[in-house]
Parts: C-alpha cells; structure tokens; sequence
C-alpha cells in the first residue's frame, strides 16, 4: 500500500467520523420539529449534542484540509466543481452553529422560535446535500482533460445522486432519533424510539436501492461486503431500538453509516473523483496526490493526532454521558445567563 | 469583460471581505481565551468570587465572540478550493500540510474543550474545568501559528521546488515552512496585536461600567488587567512590527517601498507621515517627512539606502518578464498608517491609563481609594483630574475598543494587497490563480450572499455583546460555588437543572 492508498483510506475515515458524529447531531437538529412538542422538548433535544456538535463539525474541516493536503487536485475539482451546493452547506454551517450560541441569549419568545426554525432547516439541506455530493462523486462527473468540472448545476441533482441525499437524509435522522433515546429520559425517550423505527424503515427502503444501485454502478466484492454489513446493521439496529436496548441501538446505526461510507470509497478507488466525458480525465489517488515527501509528514501527523483527537473526545461524551430531561432545563433562559 | 466585476476582482473582493470579517473575531478569540482564563486561575487560586464574576462576564462576552469566529473559519477552509482552485492545485502539496495540521491539532483541540468549558461547569471539578480553557487558548495559539505560517510561505515561499511536469511548487522541506523568520515575526507581531486588541476590548468595556460607577470591584480588576495587557501587548506589537518590516524590506522590497510611497531609492530615506502622490506619474506631490526615518526602519541605520517603488518594479520586470508589479500604492501607503496610528493611539490611551489609575506609585494617601470605590485619575502627584477631563478620559477609553480591530485590518489589508500582484511571491500571480471554471454569476452570488449574511449577523452579534456588556457580571448562585467533586457531575445533583443549558 503506497502513501496516496493510506491518504485515501485516512480521507474515507476522516468523512466516516464526520458522517457518524455530526449525523446523529443533523438528525437531532431535524428532530427539534419533528419529535419535540414544547420549548422545554426542543431544549431537551438541543442540549444533547449542546456540548460536542462543535467538536463534530471540526470532523469536516479535517476532511477538507485533509483533502487539500494529500489530493490537491481533488480538493480544487470537488470545491469548484460544486460551488453553490457548497455555498448553501456553508450558509447552514454558519447560521446553525450561531443559531446554537445565541438561541438561548435572549428570553422573546420570537427571537427563540427563529433561531430554532434556523435549527431545523440548516440541519436539514446539508443532511440532504452531503449525499447529494456523495452521489456524485461516486458516479462521475463531466470533469475535462484539465479536471475542470464542466457540468451544470442540474447535472449535480440527477436522479441517483438525490437518492443519496435521501439516504444521507433518513439515515442521519434516524440515527439522530437513536441517539435522542440514548440521551433522554422520560416521555421523549419513549417517542424518539417510536419515531426511529417509522425513519427507520423509510431509510431502509431508501438505502438499499442506493446501495444496491451503487453496487451495480461500481461495486466489486469488497464493497458488496460493505453493502451487506451495512443493511445488516441497520436491520439490527431496527430490532435492537425495538427491544429498548439503546446503546446497541446507536452502535448499530454508527456501523451503519461506517459501512455505507465505506461502500463508497470502496466502489470510488482508485478513482477519487471519476470523469464520465472520458475515463483518462478521471481524477485518481495518483494523479490527484500531492508528493511522497508531504504525505510522509501528513501520515505522522496523523498518526499522532488522530488517536488523541479521538481519545479526548471520547472522554467528552464520557463527561456529558448522564441523560437529559425536561427537568434539567431551567425555567426559563435563565440558566444560559450565566 | 467589465473588469470591476472579471472573477479574479471578485474573488479577491470576496476573499477580502470574508477574511477582514473573520479576523475582527479572531483576535478576540485568542486574546479573551487566555485572559478569562487567567481570571478563572484567580478564582481557584483565590477563591475571591469577583474573579469568578469576572470571569462569567468575559466568558460570556467570550463565547459571543468565538461562535463568529468559528462559523467564519469554515469558509476560509472551503474558499481556496472554492474560488482559488488553480492557486489550490498549484500550491496544495506545500499551503494544505498546514492548513491540515491546523484542523487536526488546533480545531479539534480548540472546540472539544470549549464545548467542555461552556457545559462544564457543574460536570467537572474546579481544577479540571479551569484546564479547559486553558486547553482552549493553547488551541487558538497553536492555530494562529499554524495559518501564518501558510499564509508567510505566500509572503516568502521557502523549503519547496518547481515540479514542472507536474506543473506545481512541491514542499521539499516543512520545517523550513514553519520556522522561517517571516512565520516567527509574523507570528510575534499578530499574536501581540490580538492581546493588544482584547486588553483593548477589556479596557473600554470596564472603562463604561466604570464611568457609570458600576460593578466597580469586578470592572476595577478587569481594568488594570485590560491595561496591562495592552501596555505589554502594545509594546511587543511594536518591536515585532519593526522585526516584521525589517524582514519584509529585504524579502518585499516592493511592499515596503510602496508603505512609504517612496518612488525613487534614495540614501538617506524619509518616513513620509502624510503624502500625496500620482501613481500615474510616479512620485509625489505633496509630502510630510521626516529624514533618515525610513533607512533606520529598513535597515537599522539613519544613513543606508532604500529602493523605491520604481526602482523595484524595473529590477521585477528584469527578473520576472514585463509587467507591473506595483501593488496598490496609496492603500499600501495609508493601510500601514493606520495600521500603525490606530494600533499605536489604543497603546497610548493604555499607557496614559495604566499612569492615572496607578494604585500606590507616586500616590499620596488621600487619593488612594477602597476595593469599592472607583479610582481617580491622577496625572500629577497631588492632583486628580477634574470631572471633564476624567469623563473625557474615560470615553476616550471606551472607543480605545475599537481601534486595535481597525487597525489589525488595516495590516491585513496592507500585507495582503502590498504583496500584489502576486498570491506568492516571485512565485504565482493572483490573476493565474482563480478557478477558472467558475462562472462570473457564482463568485457574484456568493460574494453578495455572504456579505449580506455576515451584514446580518453583525448587527445580530453586537446587539447580543450590548446587552451583555450593560447587564455586568452575574449574580453567582449556589451551583457556582460548589462545583462538582466528580467528573460527570455529583450524584446529589441528578436531577437539578444543569448550570448552563443552550
């Protein structure tokens, strides 16, 4: 396995725990309209990921300046090929970690309701649009001999690629909806279950077909592995939220998602973002890398970092491990006053 | 094509705003982590409840300030493959190493433990907790270094070489990337402005209440910290200033030359304190200067040569093949000055400050005063100020605020656009380096979209620091002052609200 071969697998993974942890705190942000009934809910489920969505979303920007660093090209192709869909997930980012700061900095009742409608939405598009960008990526893209992206927009919503971002969509809410019976106690704990198997299902239907379709696209035997492992897991995830048993529940949909990531990579190599004009076009772990000498001191860096990153942010969850209730919300805004 | 609206002028527009914006929290960010976490150390070490007051307030002003400061870093991240996909591609293999080491070690770093700082307060035990947001400044540091050091490889590419099969720059040594003199003054002179700027930010907030004879204990502590802080900081942002101009005048003979508006080289040179020039004719017509200044600031002495604007671009045009390479002549010339004007007036209000509120030095008993009381101003020895020049002092030390923010993008603006026409220099001109696939309509959009968000935002965010800042320092409840013995929280509090919820 060369340097660019670690550097694929190390991007996979960087995406892997982007989709796994921010995932599940998308799917809450969604939540927040589809299962919450009163402020207090709404607050319950924010305050689940209050402490750690910021950490989550620095999964992201490793990803990205991962991407820069080991496949220049890549990240210069991918970042300018799908400009406005990229804006739009900006825009989210932006408004949806101000809308977690400021949501509780002040008591009107307007200023709050904004701020969560701004939750909901922003947690929404990127949800969607991720897979959308998946898709695409996956199935190649007008790309010419000069790895300029030369489609449309339109290009970027063909039918497979929003099938993605339903997948991404669902599943992100799903495996939201099983980390809010995981994090809660009382009346929403019993609610979130209920609504994950409904999801839950949804998203079965939905990442099959993807799966199956990507499979036929792309697919050889080690991302048919992938492919099984992933319906498997959501299957059991289904019957573990079924029988109550949360944590296992959890597990399951994060092995999900792992699995489904990885069903992409696994059908994208060696191409890393495949041209459909002309296959010589196509940008791959060679062509796309940057040299020997910088992947050498990316791959210790990495190496040193990432079991740290890892380590001290198991220990947040560790810390903030203790459900949350309506109960443990003050009153009013007060609590965020100081 | 209009050339007011051809996508490299775009993309720099769009790239000046968003970056000019997201460097006024910035420095906030650094400065406000590492000085509410010193007042929290007070507060454990002492157990004196105005730290831990003060430090709930500034904290607070704090976490304002960085929840910008993180959105608008996404963008930074997304925007050189965005709009600068051919800058991306050329310099990825050398500019992308540091950028990932930055998210790797410094933004994980940074937002794991300040989620654990902001929800932790009743999760962990004092000690612990107060580690957190030092945990939280050491990550703003470490990040700070790691995209100056991208951004001097643009100043002064070292430690790589041309690949021209490949058509790119490949980076042949890293450390050289981190440790050349341009990242290290680099480095000094923003890290001192930041503290500049957030002693400043403390200066003119405890400044208000103070005025107002409000919170005294809290804001009189908070004063004296925000003084020194700009004092010190205002000083070391000078000396790294002129470590800084001394190494651009040898690596940017350009840049400098046009921060003086010095056309021809002259022996020896004058520091030009207001000109004005044509910079279709090449020199000026109207100058204010003072002799032999400009030489020392190059060169450490009153007498050497310094080459001008039009002696630069000739020897450019010899090395680099016909063009222009002047940059922007009277934005170099007036960004240095009020980098340098505005910097300087907050470290002289500080300076003044930090003399009149003197606690015992030079004081006589009857204008010492109690923890309760706020302090007089006193210039001379026997005499306080009267209450004119006291509120005047006061209100001039309120908007002291602001002026380190304006003057940090007035350097921004002037090291970035002195560096024209090059994205790095001697190496790649920022006309080569735009996405050549995006469209005129799509830098447009965005550049209109994020503008107005961050319009938008802006009155949003310095609303919410107002009312913030005219509520003062929270009343401490019980929770406040019996912090969990246990990591996780203690078992007694199992169903008592959490201390901050969102």
């Amino acid at each position: 396995m060369e340097l660019h071969d670690v550097w694929f697998v190390l991007i996979a993974v960087l995406w892997t725990g982007y989709f796994f942890l921010e995932g599940f705190d998308f799917g809450v942000g969604i939540l927040t309209k589809l299962l919450a009934r009163n402020r207090p809910e709404r607050r319950v489920l924010i305050n689940t990921i209050g402490p750690v969505w910021d950490g989550n979303e620095v999964w992201l920007l490793t990803a990205g300046g991962a991407t820069f660093a080991a496949f220049p090209e890549w990240y210069a192709t991918l970042f300018s090929g799908f400009y406005l869909p990229l804006l739009v997930i900006l825009v989210c980012l932006i408004v949806r970690g101000v809308a977690f700061e400021y949501r509780a900095k002040r008591p009107e009742e307007n200023w709050q309701r904004n701020w969560e409608t701004a939750i909901f939405w922003t947690s929404l598009i990127p949800a969607f649009l991720w897979g959308v960008a998946f898709g695409n990526i996956v199935r190649g893209v007008k790309i010419d001999q000069h790895f300029e992206y030369v489609g449309s927009l339109g290009d970027l919503f063909n039918p497979y690629a929003v099938l993605g971002g339903l997948v991404t969509l669902t599943l992100f809410t799903f495996h939201g909806a099983v980390f809010t019976a995981l994090k809660t106690v009382g009346d929403i704990r019993l609610r979130a279950r209920r609504l994950a198997l409904w999801v839950g299902l949804v998203t079965a239907v939905l990442a099959l077909g993807f799966l199956l379709w990507t499979q036929a696209h792309s697919g050889d035997d080690k991302s048919l592995v992938a492919l099984i492992v992933a319906v498997v897991a959501l299957v059991a995830a289904l019957v573990a939220n079924q029988a109550g048993r949360e944590g296992w529940a959890f597990a399951l949909s994060g092995l999900t998602i792992v699995a489904s990531v990885a069903m992409l990579f696994l059908s994208l190599f060696p191409n890393v973002m495949p041209s459909t004009l002309n296959g010589d076009w196509s940008l791959t772990v060679t062509n796309a890398s940057s040299s020997p000498y910088t992947l050498k001191i990316m791959t210790w860096c990495a190496a040193i970092a990432t079991p740290l990153v890892l380590l001290y942010q198991s220990w947040t969850y560790w810390v903030f491990r203790k459900r949350i209730g309506t109960q443990h919300i003050a009153p009013d805004a007060a609590g965020a006053a100081h | 094509m209009d050339l007011a609206l051809a996508p490299e002028t775009l993309a720099r527009w769009q790239f000046g705003i968003t970056t000019v914006y997201h460097f006024l929290f910035v420095p906030l960010t650094i400065s406000l982590a590492a000085l509410t976490a010193g007042l929290q150390t007070a507060w454990v070490r002492t157990e004196n409840e105005k730290y831990l007051r003060a430090t709930k307030f500034w904290g607070k002003l704090f976490l304002i300030n960085i929840a910008m400061g993180v959105v608008t870093g996404i963008v930074q991240e997304f925007q050189f493959g965005m709009n600068w996909s051919d800058y991306s591609r050329f310099v990825g293999d050398i500019f992308g190493a540091p950028l990932a080491f930055e998210a790797l070690i410094a933004f994980f770093f940074e937002s794991t433990f300040i989620g654990l700082w902001i929800f932790g307060w009743d999760k962990l035990p004092k000690k612990i907790h107060l580690a957190c947001i030092w945990m939280v400044s050491i990550g703003t540091i470490l990040s700070a270094y790691f995209i100056l050091a991208a951004n001097s490889w643009m100043q002064h590419p070292v430690g790589y070489k041309i690949d021209k099969a490949r058509g790119r720059a490949e980076l042949t040594d890293f450390w050289a990337v981190l440790t050349q003199n341009t990242a290290l003054s680099q480095a000094f002179h923003t890290l001192s402005a930041a503290f500049l700027t957030g002693g400043a930010f403390m200066v003119g907030i405890a400044a208000y209440h103070l005025a107002r004879k409000k919170h005294i204990r809290e804001m009189k502590t908070s004063l004296r910290l925000g003084l020194v802080t700009v004092v010190i900081a205002g000083l070391l942002t000078a000396v790294s200033g002129d470590v800084l101009g001394k190494v651009m005048f040898k690596q940017q003979p350009m840049k400098m030359a046009a921060a003086e508006a010095l056309w021809d080289g002259q022996k020896p040179a004058p520091f030009s304190i207001f000109a004005y020039g044509d910079v279709d004719k090449g020199h000026n017509t109207v100058a204010i200067e003072i002799p032999g200044l400009l030489s020392f600031l190059a060169n450490d002495d009153f007498t050497s040569y310094v080459p001008g604007i039009n002696d630069v671009n000739k020897s450019e045009q010899q090395k680099f093949g016909p063009g222009d390479y002047r940059p922007n002549i009277p934005v170099a010339f007036w960004g240095f000055r009020w980098m340098i004007g505005f910097g300087m007036a907050s470290f002289a209000i500080g300076l003044a400050g930090l003399w009149l509120t003197r606690k015992k030095f030079m004081l006589p008993k009857h204008l010492r005063v109690g923890d309760d009381e706020v302090p007089h101003l006193v210039l001379f020895k026997y005499k306080a100020l009267g209450p004119k020049l006291t509120t005047w002092y006061w209100r001039i030390a309120i908007w002291t605020l602001a002026f380190p923010l304006i003057a940090n993008s007035w350097g921004w603006i002037f090291t970035e656009m002195g560096r024209q026409p090059w994205v790095v220099y001697g190496v790649l001109q920022t006309r080569d380096a735009v996405s050549p696939g995006v469209s005129q309509g799509e830098i447009l959009t965005s550049m209109i979209v994020f503008t107005t968000l961050y319009a938008i935002l802006a009155v949003i965010e310095v609303k919410l620091l107002v009312k913030y800042v005219k509520a003062g320092p929270p009343e401490l409840t019980e929770a406040d002052l019996n912090p969990p013995t246990k990591i996780g929280g203690d078992t007694r509090d199992a169903d008592k609200p959490m201390a901050f919820s969102y």
